[in-house]
């Protein structure tokens, strides 16, 4: 038996739990069934803390007693394993993590923390975020909810899954080249990059840091919409978090978006792609015009390019970023005859693959002899990809285009070969790199499971995305659905 | 374009990297294969054309010099693998003559 209160909107329950119909005790208790229920199944959660959980809600319900709730206060959120916690370990998905306790907490967690929201768990993700399966998890993949034998997507699989199966209402997952978006379509929820600079990293476990941001994923565009207010603004802490004031982005949820401006991009049609998946982002396209929306045929010529720019830039952002793992101030740390030969242990036996991999690729980018050839050259090509948008939003006020070229894939499917893996994330890694804030939000189905449409907007422009997402999935029953696992029965 | 064993040997020992034989031969060959596709952009000419190193039109931020509280010694030493007297112990880099 599935309780009714993990499939509430966080509306629905806020509104419950102010007026004392429910307490915050009541919700969790339902999540945390909920979570004994599917997670042997699922495995959304590095780490699950129903302690730490308890006594969050009870002060919730303490503080909600007093009238004095806010807009999270009292609602489950699962945090994605590289947010730093102070009462709970932080692995980044990586054995080089185990047992790590960060002495301070991150910005957006002290935020949620400010609100008395309750905090059910840390969510898998590839190991630093590195990957679109969670598979590169050190401690073992996530499983999609539609289909066990599928991914959930990645890197913040977990966070993802977790939503899609009721085991949280919100969660919070990080995106550099679609690692929210990603999996947010394969598990058809909403996910939200907000803006490069539009919310504190700080606490965030860097690993590209031209491209990382935190952001929402939730069941609705409303959700997404509240845990969006709550963690965005500047944070004197991240010298790179911009300080504009932050808009109250559930008044931008009007359901009007007759006259605006949807760029529809020429090329999407990539090697690779799914032809039953386009067509369910044919036929969400009409949708929109429906509603009022005009759309524009646009080109975005270096696009074909975001990919390759992509995986040299990330990757030498990584390879830096990831050299502080030198097992002598904090994680894992193997005995060696000289310093050296500890280096080389801690950081070999400690990194998966695949981190190893891209810490590999970055430091030959940046190494002597191939600088300017690689890195110097990507950053030209961002460059060019930057002006594509900029062009492009002289014209149009959002962008369309699919999130994923097919939907979830098998587990093991694409694990051999890493070029496979990257090009899941072709049309989510141009928002990166252009520092742009993106939606993704569920348009249908294909094979079965769930199809994603996007929407890239201008910078800072996140009322305008929140604002046609939330259109088009008021006009679809997309949102209305559920997997098995998360049905009434 | 093939990496040869000898630049993987480089850069892994550049990365502070020990990789396994196994490891070696399959870096040179997914490394080959991912610098394959990404070197497509060098048939874009960018000859006129800026770097662009981070996307927000940033300045450098300053503030104040002041001192203020900071994260106590125990709970930054508390993940240290070893430490000592209030200070991370790590292994003689200089040997003695």
């Amino acid at each position: 038996m599935v309780s009714e209160l993990t499939r509430l909107s966080v509306r629905e329950a806020r509104r419950l739990l102010d007026r004392r119909e429910i307490s915050a005790v009541e919700l969790l208790d339902a999540h945390l069934a909920q979570i004994d229920r599917v997670e042997p199944q699922i495995h959304a959660f590095i780490t699950l803390t129903p302690e730490i959980a308890r006594r969050q809600a009870e002060a919730a319900d303490a503080r909600i007693a007093r009238g004095e709730g806010t807009l999270l206060t009292g609602i489950p959120i699962a945090l994605k394993d590289n947010l730093c916690t102070v009462d709970a370990p932080t692995t980044a998905g990586s054995r080089i993590l185990e047992g790590f306790r960060s002495p301070y907490d991150a910005t957006v967690v002290a935020r949620l923390r400010a609100q008395d929201a309750v905090f059910v768990g840390k969510a898998n993700t590839d190991e630093f975020a590195m990957g679109s399966s969670t598979e590169n998890s050190a401690y073992g993949p996530t499983r999609n909810p539609w289909a066990l034998d599928r991914v959930p997507g990645g890197s913040s699989g977990g966070s993802a899954a977790a939503v899609a199966v009721g085991e949280a209402m919100l969660a919070l997952g990080s995106d550099t080249g679609g690692s929210i978006r990603q999996p947010a379509g394969f598990c058809g929820i909403v996910g939200f990059k907000p803006t490069y600079g539009r919310v504190s990293r700080y606490g965030l476990i860097a690993f590209a840091s031209s491209l990382d941001q935190i952001g929402p994923l939730g069941r609705r565009v409303e959700d997404v919409a509240l845990l969006l207010q709550v963690i965005a603004g500047h944070d004197p802490a991240d010298s790179t978090s911009v300080d504009l004031p932050v808009p109250d982005y559930s008044a931008a949820l009007t359901g009007d978006i007759r006259g605006l401006r949807i760029g529809i991009p020429a090329a999407y049609r990539v090697p690779g792609m799914d032809p039953a998946v386009e067509e369910v982002i044919e036929e969400a396209l009409p949708t929109l015009q429906a509603l009022g929306a005009e759309l524009v045929p646009i080109s975005l010529p270096h696009l074909e390019y975001a990919l390759a720019t992509y995986y040299i830039i990330a990757p030498s952002e990584a390879s830096a970023n990831l050299a502080r793992y030198d097992g002598v101030k904090y994680g894992l740390s193997l005995p060696g005859a000289t310093l050296l030969e500890r280096y080389l242990r801690t950081r070999g036996e400690g990194f998966g693959p695949e981190v190893k991999r891209r810490i590999m690729l970055g430091t030959y980018a940046l190494s002597a002899g191939y600088y300017d050839a690689y890195y110097v050259k990507a950053q030209k090509v961002r460059t060019l990809i930057k002006r594509d948008f900029d062009e492009a939003f002289a014209r149009v006020d959002v962008i369309a285009a699919p999130t994923s070229p097919t939907v979830a894939f098998r587990l093991g499917e694409r694990t051999a070969d890493p070029l496979q893996m990257y090009l899941s994330d072709v049309f989510t890694i141009p928002a990166n790199m252009a520092g742009l804030p993106a939606i993704a939000v569920p348009c249908g189905f294909a094979h079965g499971l769930p199809v994603s449409l996007q929407f890239m907007g201008r910078p800072f422009d996140e009322p305008t995305l929140l604002r046609v997402a939330h259109a088009y999935e008021q006009a679809t029953p997309w949102h209305t659905m559920w997997p098995t696992l998360a049905a009434q029965v | 374009m093939r990496l040869s064993r000898e630049i993987v040997d480089h850069v892994a020992m550049l990365a502070r990297l020990a990789l396994s034989e196994d490891e070696r031969e399959r870096m040179r060959e997914q490394l080959s294969s991912i610098l394959e596709h990404v070197s497509r952009i060098q048939e874009l000419d960018t000859e006129a054309i800026p770097p662009t190193a981070q996307v927000i039109a940033l300045q450098n931020v300053w503030r104040q010099d002041e001192i203020r509280p900071s994260l106590p010694v125990e709970a930054v030493l508390a993940n240290a693998p070893e430490s000592e007297d209030g200070f991370f112990r790590v292994h003689a880099v200089l040997e003695e003559s």
